[in-house]
């Protein structure tokens, strides 16, 4: 019991983690049509970012707000001078935006330098408690918080504002809301900045939780993302987060009881779902 | 009368293929203007050239004597044209409030007004109101499409292809909404079906393989027979 429990925590906190990076992704993709490899840059630029704040300043807090504020400037930088130029290109999306990962990831050993950066949760992070012969983490069930927190929020954006309303709809015909007198590409702006903003988020909490931060955490953890987007059906947003839920949960147990399958469990994962629901968990068919 | 909307030699392309080779016309204020013609003629792409939705490669496009065509769709929309597309653009999970919410560029007492107005004209938007758009039959899509092209005050409203597929009944439907539309706001629609747009059109044009070969007042087609065989294919 004790190592069910524990294990679901990781997995869900886990999923919490590859949730604000899939998120973003999923918004991007649906909206805009463009599919960002470079997100996984955006990740490791605000882990990096905020865990160099949070040294700096010795706040915790301010190491967050510093990575989401990196997150959104970057986002902005890249929606405008990389993204604009192609879009409606998916060749030249993947090819530029696979350079531009490469591009963020060696730039992170320019600032940085080249080795892996260690990251420790605040304080009153870290530590667990124990509840009978269960121990619970403090810092995982913090995250999986701040990803419950991040999901309500943009998820009582979309449902009861007009901003969310657009948003939706671009998702579901871009074109039409162009007709209706909507800017759409100042609607992509800040979905792309938002996303990117959710992204760093992701990284920079995923500091304290591995313990140590590194240059190609981005392409790791962005593999996982896209694999949700997939399973929970591109422009989805609750589909982004069911499926890191269920990424994150499979991870966890198949590491600890089939180790050798685990890291094909996502991708079985992704496979089973796309034979029966080729659209995703939560996706619109065609 | 003046123009409120003109055409000068339009083209258009659409990826290689060249679909607008020289439309010219001009929409009245107040009026109904039909475009006619067979399938493939260039109908749909002249309502989209005019949204900047397939943009005029040469030519000109004048909204109220100022020149649209080199604006982007959404400025084209801002500046009081609404459009009903041929496969009425409805966002299927959205119910049939956001649908119009979308739409609605303010929500003042005058919106509200033109709310209650236009659900009077089509009472089943209201039945459904909290239903997503995407369960709608095809009448309601059409009569959703129109509706949230009529909640702002445009002055001019392109309607493509409205009976299309509708149960006669529901033409009938959509087309008295129409007609009552007319009064406030000028008109150019698209239609296939003669017996609508003789109805409901003041003036006609015809475009055949991407030009404007005719036109006129509706009653000279309604009396031409030749001229409806020759370019429509019926009697």
């Amino acid at each position: 019991m004790e190592v069910f429990f524990n294990l679901a925590l990781n997995g869900l906190a886990t999923g919490m983690l590859i949730f604000l990076l899939a998120a973003g992704l999923t918004l991007i993709f649906g909206l805009m049509d463009v599919l960002n490899f470079a997100h996984g840059g955006l990740f490791a630029w605000g882990a990096y970012s905020g865990t160099w704040i949070y040294a700096t300043t010795g706040s915790f807090f301010i190491g967050i707000i510093g990575a989401i504020i990196t997150g959104l400037i970057l986002g902005m930088i890249t929606e405008r001078f990389i993204i604009k130029p192609v879009y409606g290109n998916h060749v030249q999306q993947i090819l530029i935006t696979l350079g531009l990962m490469l591009v963020l990831s060696e730039l992170l050993k320019v600032v940085w330098g080249p080795n892996q950066l260690s990251a420790v949760a605040p304080s009153f992070l870290q530590g667990s408690w124990e509840v009978g012969n269960i121990i619970i983490i403090k810092y995982r069930v913090f995250i999986i918080l701040v990803g419950l927190l991040v999901f309500l929020a943009v998820q009582y954006v979309l449902k009861n504002t007009k901003i969310g309303l657009v948003v939706r709809a671009g998702v579901m015909n871009k074109e039409m809301v162009q007709a209706l007198g909507i800017n759409i590409k100042k609607v992509f702006m800040l979905v792309f900045m938002i996303g990117a903003a959710m992204a760093a988020l992701g990284g920079v909490l995923l500091g304290p939780y591995s313990g140590v931060i590194h240059a190609e955490m981005g392409m790791e953890f962005a593999i996982l993302a896209f694999i949700v987007v997939v399973i929970g059906g591109m422009g989805s947003f609750p589909g982004s987060i069911l499926a890191a839920i269920l990424v994150g949960l499979s991870g966890s147990f198949m590491a600890y009881y089939v180790p050798d399958l685990a890291l094909a469990a996502n991708m079985l994962l992704m496979v089973v779902v796309l034979i029966f629901r080729p659209q995703g968990l939560f996706g619109m068919k065609g | 009368m003046s123009a409120q909307l003109k055409l000068n030699n339009v083209e258009t392309y659409i990826g290689q293929f060249h679909i607008l080779q020289g439309i010219s016309f001009e929409v009245r204020k107040g009026e109904v203007t039909v475009l006619l013609g067979r399938n493939g003629a260039g109908k749909t792409t002249t309502l989209r050239t005019i949204m900047g939705l397939n943009p005029a490669s040469k030519g000109q496009v004048q909204f109220n004597g100022e020149d649209i065509h080199s604006l982007p769709t959404y400025q084209i929309a801002q500046k009081g044209i609404g459009y009903v597309p041929e496969d009425q653009g409805i966002f299927a999970q959205l119910t049939v409030e956001e649908n119009m919410k979308v739409a609605m560029k303010s929500d003042n007492d005058q919106t509200q007004a033109r709310l209650h107005y236009i659900l009077d004209l089509f009472p089943d938007l209201k039945t459904f109101w909290k239903k997503p758009g995407g369960l709608l039959s095809g009448g309601q899509k059409q009569m959703l499409s129109i509706a949230r092209a009529y909640i702002n005050e445009n002055e001019l409203l392109l309607i493509d292809e409205p009976s299309k597929g509708l149960a006669p009944i529901v033409v009938e439907k959509v087309m008295e909404s129409i007609m009552e539309m007319k009064e406030n706001t000028t008109i150019v629609l698209v239609e296939q079906n003669f017996m609508m747009a003789s109805t409901i059109g003041d003036r006609f044009y015809i475009i055949d393989d991407g030009k404007t070969v005719q036109s006129g007042e509706m009653q000279v087609l309604k009396d031409d027979q030749d001229m409806r065989r020759k370019y429509l294919g019926i009697a």
